[in-house]
């Protein structure tokens, strides 16, 4: 299946490529990650766990950047193997360009499955990479911008939590 | 005046006891002393080359007894074909290896690439994730039509490309049938899928190979239609293990439906590393197993062309079809879209060119061979289609088309190479028009109008060549087995009666139909015989059941063995009662000397026969056992007409079967009751095709549809109570029964009369646009042709 979407993020370019090329970000913004480890250059290991319908499984993998132009575009290409689970893998195409609010990100995700996942969990998955690639790139803003006020206040319990770039700002 | 014993009683199904009382024994309730069980690790890709296997972790795994991988059968045989197709050049078919687990590549969704035996089930599972495996996946092939274009990959790297075979026939008349087309008044064309199926039988395939160190014997329990022709491929091809230290079992079967007549490489693994290992090793196959290991059915692609003369006379067939393999040739898939397809595309009809194109197509799916019917619902689908499909375009009544070009003459010989023995056409139709009501229709098609509903009538004809089949035809055909079948009557001292039969029943009622038969000969309580069947040490020999074979085939050889029982019965009974063997008769289980009143019971008779004081011993031998082996001198036809009404919410495009009506010619007919039954159940998994099953692969070569959430089964509720009627009978000339075999019609009949019944019901609502839909006939499908 293919999907194309965009999201506006209020930074500017620079960070938010930086912030796609950060290891911490990934593993925050991956949905379901609970290790994500390595750089951009020699890629990162990665361990998920998700469940898609019926199939629950813990998935590892590598996720790898390529086709990289500097501050403009580059792949991200992730391949997990969740044993008796089957496989699934994806990729986004990401493209950056200049918005009135801050910077427009482009995505083009195509994602596949193998295994016991596409036996039985065929139906949904169309459905479920959509919400994948929604949250990754949602969780991403999020993590780029920190939490607006209004997420600020519901995720007090937990206590507060910075965006990756304030964090680094301080 | 309905019978209560014997040929034609409606006898209770005596095997019923058992299996409605949870009292069978299935191959999964065979459970050996000490047995190991195995889990396979297949494939999750569809194409892909295997770099490394390492499975040092997984042996070191809690209850691990041995992991098998592909270079364990380096040296053992690949699973072999049993039919050889030639092609229209001469050609013989491509046969590439088929390993018992993969070596060097996976060529589809769930080929078993690993073995994992252990002391139970759940230890072998954990080991096999610990496997480490290395494959690139690969390019698959999956369209049939790309998978023939030049650059396409190859699931065969030592192939030129991914054609099995070009098959033509009669390649000699393919000039004639193209300038009869060229010339012809009215020509139409159809273009369609039959849909890839899965048989789904209730139980699941099941193997147990055992192993006896003490006398070198191997033994294997097993989910099969025809244990001996599974000893003699796995055991002369696979493992070399000869047939007198080989014994395999076939107990009850819980429905085969063609998917477990083939040999399978489970089977041959459990007999193989029970002998490595000294120890029974079980293997259950999960329903997800089943969905991505069951040989699938159908899957064929075809374009075919009726020519008409210009008073509607048929005058030619052409077709061009294209017929999945899948990865491998399974045991039978080469005999499928070719002698048991096009041999039957003359139908009921005197067509007298026919010319029939088929092209085998290796891709990275399941493979793909027998499913009920096998080669002959794809033939009648295809041809009562296209002849509805020229009604229509004629303007003439679908019927009367039908009838106008009706075979009346038997014997008669087609074009395509088989010759019907016997039939009435007309008498079969003439009977569905009175048990379906079809002068009813008008009225009923208002009454749903007036429901908002859009109803349909579909009328169609099938014929069939079932007992399969004389050997030294399909011999010359590529056959390489014969498909004779055997059986010995052992009558014991008292007079009860054991019958071994080559046939196998896995739910078609054989332990109460063939009784009947014996019982009828001898004049005999059906209650004294049991029929033995399904284990290679206990039966003379027998090719198993599929093909609507049973009757007519197993049959046959049993009246001929029991013929042989009353021969040498009428000698001792002339001995005891001191007469001429001329003149005794046998009835109602007396034997009596013509003209007197002396007479003696078949129970004196049988005890002479092992107690043999008083017997002509210088004349013949005690005992009373007879054998007799039969091969058929043609195949029988069974044909009928059926007729199928639909309702179809012209909202939702959603298709209910109101009314289903079958009027078979079985010939001669045992036990009115099963036939019936097989009638049922062969129309609902007709209507499973039509409106239902459909079996998915995407475009890399996944499996989408591999379990009941996709693969939908029919249920009670998507079939109506069916009109079946059997009375017509025109008994076959050639086997001693005069019986034709009723196993398969009801599947191969009913999926045309379906779609047919769908296209009417548009058109009655004026979507005179569509001419087809493919199956399955789903409410998208219907919805989007409504509105195309």
């Amino acid at each position: 299946m293919n999907l194309a979407d965009s999201k506006v993020i209020a930074a500017d370019r620079e960070t938010v490529w930086q912030a796609l090329l950060s290891a911490d970000v990934l593993k925050d913004c991956v949905p379901g990650c609970t290790e994500m480890s390595g750089s951009p250059a020699d890629g990162f290991e990665a361990t998920v766990v998700q469940k898609v319908g019926p199939v629950k499984a813990t998935f590892k993998g590598a996720v790898t950047l390529s086709d990289i132009v500097e501050g403009q575009s580059l792949t991200l290409s992730g391949e997990g193997k969740g044993g008796a689970a089957g496989f699934a893998k994806g990729g986004a195409k990401v493209t950056l360009s200049d918005h009135e609010d801050g910077t427009l990100l482009e995505y083009d995700v195509e994602a596949k499955v193998g295994g016991k996942l596409a036996q039985l969990g065929s139906r949904i998955i169309d459905g479920f990479a959509k919400k994948m690639a929604d949250q990754f790139f949602e969780n991403f803003r999020g993590a780029v911008e920190g939490p607006s006020d209004q997420t600020a206040e519901t995720a007090e319990g937990d206590g507060e939590k910075k965006g990756w770039f304030k964090k680094i700002i301080g | 005046m309905p019978k209560d014993s014997g040929i034609g009683a409606s006898s209770k199904r005596r095997e019923d006891v058992r299996f409605l009382t949870g009292t069978g024994q299935y191959t999964d309730d065979i459970n050996i002393h000490g047995q190991a069980h195995v889990y396979f690790l297949r494939s999750d890709v569809a194409h892909g080359k295997i770099n490394s296997i390492d499975t040092s972790a997984a042996s070191a795994m809690p209850g691990v007894v041995r992991i098998f991988t592909g270079a364990d059968f380096e040296g053992v045989g690949g699973l072999p074909c049993g039919w050889q197709v030639t092609d229209r050049f001469g050609e013989v078919m491509k046969e590439p290896a088929h390993p018992v687990l993969a070596q060097g590549k996976v060529r589809h969704v769930g080929d078993p690439i690993c073995a994992v035996v252990a002391e139970t089930l759940e230890q072998a599972r954990d080991a096999a994730e610990a496997i480490e495996l290395d494959i690139t996946e690969l390019p698959a092939v999956v369209d049939m039509k790309k998978a023939l274009q030049a650059g396409s990959a190859k699931v065969h790297d030592d192939l030129a490309d991914n054609l099995c075979y070009d098959w033509g026939f009669v390649e000699e008349n393919k000039a004639a049938v193209d300038e009869a087309i060229k010339n012809a008044a009215h020509v139409t064309t159809l273009e369609l899928v039959n849909n890839r199926l899965v048989a789904n039988p209730m139980e699941p395939r099941v193997a147990v190979g055992d192993y006896n160190r003490a006398n070198d014997e191997s033994t294997l329990y097993t989910t099969s239609q025809n244990p001996h022709v599974i000893r003699l491929l796995m055991g002369a091809f696979v493992l070399g293990i000869p047939e007198h230290k080989l014994r395999v079992v076939a107990p009850d079967v819980g429905g085969g439906f063609g998917t477990k007549i083939f040999h399978y490489a489970e089977e041959a693994f459990c007999t193989f590393a029970a002998r490595q290992i000294n120890r029974a090793v079980k293997w259950t196959a999960s329903r997800s197993e089943a969905f991505m290991s069951d040989a699938h059915g159908r899957d064929h692609v075809t374009k075919i062309e009726l020519a008409l003369d210009a008073d509607n006379n048929f005058t030619a067939v052409r077709t061009e079809t294209y017929a999945n393999m899948g990865a491998y040739l399974s045991t039978f898939a080469p005999s499928v879209p070719t002698w048991l397809h096009g041999t039957l595309m003359a139908g009921n009809y005197r067509t007298p060119l026919i010319y029939v194109n088929v092209k085998a197509v290796f891709t990275n799916t399941v493979p793909v061979d027998a499913y009920r019917g096998a080669g002959r619902p794809e033939a009648t689908f295809q041809l009562e289609r296209v002849i509805d499909k020229a009604a229509r375009e004629l303007g003439v009544d679908p019927i009367a088309l039908r009838r106008q070009n009706f075979i009346t003459q038997f014997p008669y010989a087609t074009p395509v190479a088989v010759e019907y023995d016997t039939g009435d056409y007309e008498a079969t139709m003439a009977k569905l028009e009175e048990i379906a009501d079809l002068s009813g229709f008008e009225a009923r098609r208002k009454a749903s109008e007036a429901k908002g509903k859009l109803r349909g009538l579909g009328v169609n004809c099938y014929i069939e060549a079932c007992g399969i089949a004389p050997s030294n035809l399909v011999g010359q055909l590529g056959a390489r087995a014969g498909l004779y079948d055997a059986a010995t009557v052992r009558v014991n001292a008292t007079g009860s009666i054991s019958v071994m039969v080559g046939a196998h029943s896995h739910g078609q009622g054989h332990e109460t139909a063939f009784p009947q038969v014996v019982a009828e000969m001898l004049g005999i309580d059906e209650s004294m015989i049991d029929i033995v069947h399904g284990d290679s040490s206990k039966i003379p020999f027998g090719m198993g059941t599929y093909g609507s074979r049973s009757i007519a085939v197993c049959g046959s050889a049993m009246v001929r063995a029991t013929e042989k029982i009353i021969n040498k019965a009428k000698k001792i009974a002339s001995h005891l009662l001191e007469a001429s063997e001329a003149d005794i008769e046998l009835k109602n289980g007396q034997f009596s000397v013509k003209g007197t009143d002396k007479s003696c019971a078949w129970g004196d008779v049988t005890l002479a026969a092992y107690v043999p004081h008083n017997y002509p011993l210088e004349d013949i031998e005690p005992g009373l056992e007879e054998t007799a082996f039969y091969d058929p001198a043609n195949f029988t036809y069974p044909s009928g007409a059926y007729a199928c009404e639909v309702e179809v919410d012209p909202e939702t495009g959603k298709v209910t079967v109101e009314r289903f009506s079958a009027a078979d010619d079985f010939g001669n007919v045992i036990n009115p009751m099963i036939v019936t039954g097989q009638v049922h159940g062969g129309i609902g998994q007709g209507i499973g095709q039509a409106l239902l099953e459909n079996c998915a692969y995407d475009e890399n070569g996944q499996l989408l549809s591999a379990s009941y959430m996709d693969y939908a089964m029919p249920r009670a509720s998507d079939v109506p109570f069916y009109a079946v009627d059997h009375s017509c009978q025109t008994p076959c000339t050639h086997n001693p029964l005069g019986v034709k075999g009723c196993g398969e019609a009801g599947a191969i009949g009913s999926p045309p009369a379906v779609v047919n019944a769908v296209i009417d019901a548009l058109h009655s609502g004026g979507h005179t646009n569509v001419t087809h839909i493919d199956m399955p006939v789903s409410p998208s499908r219907v919805w989007a042709a409504m509105n195309s």
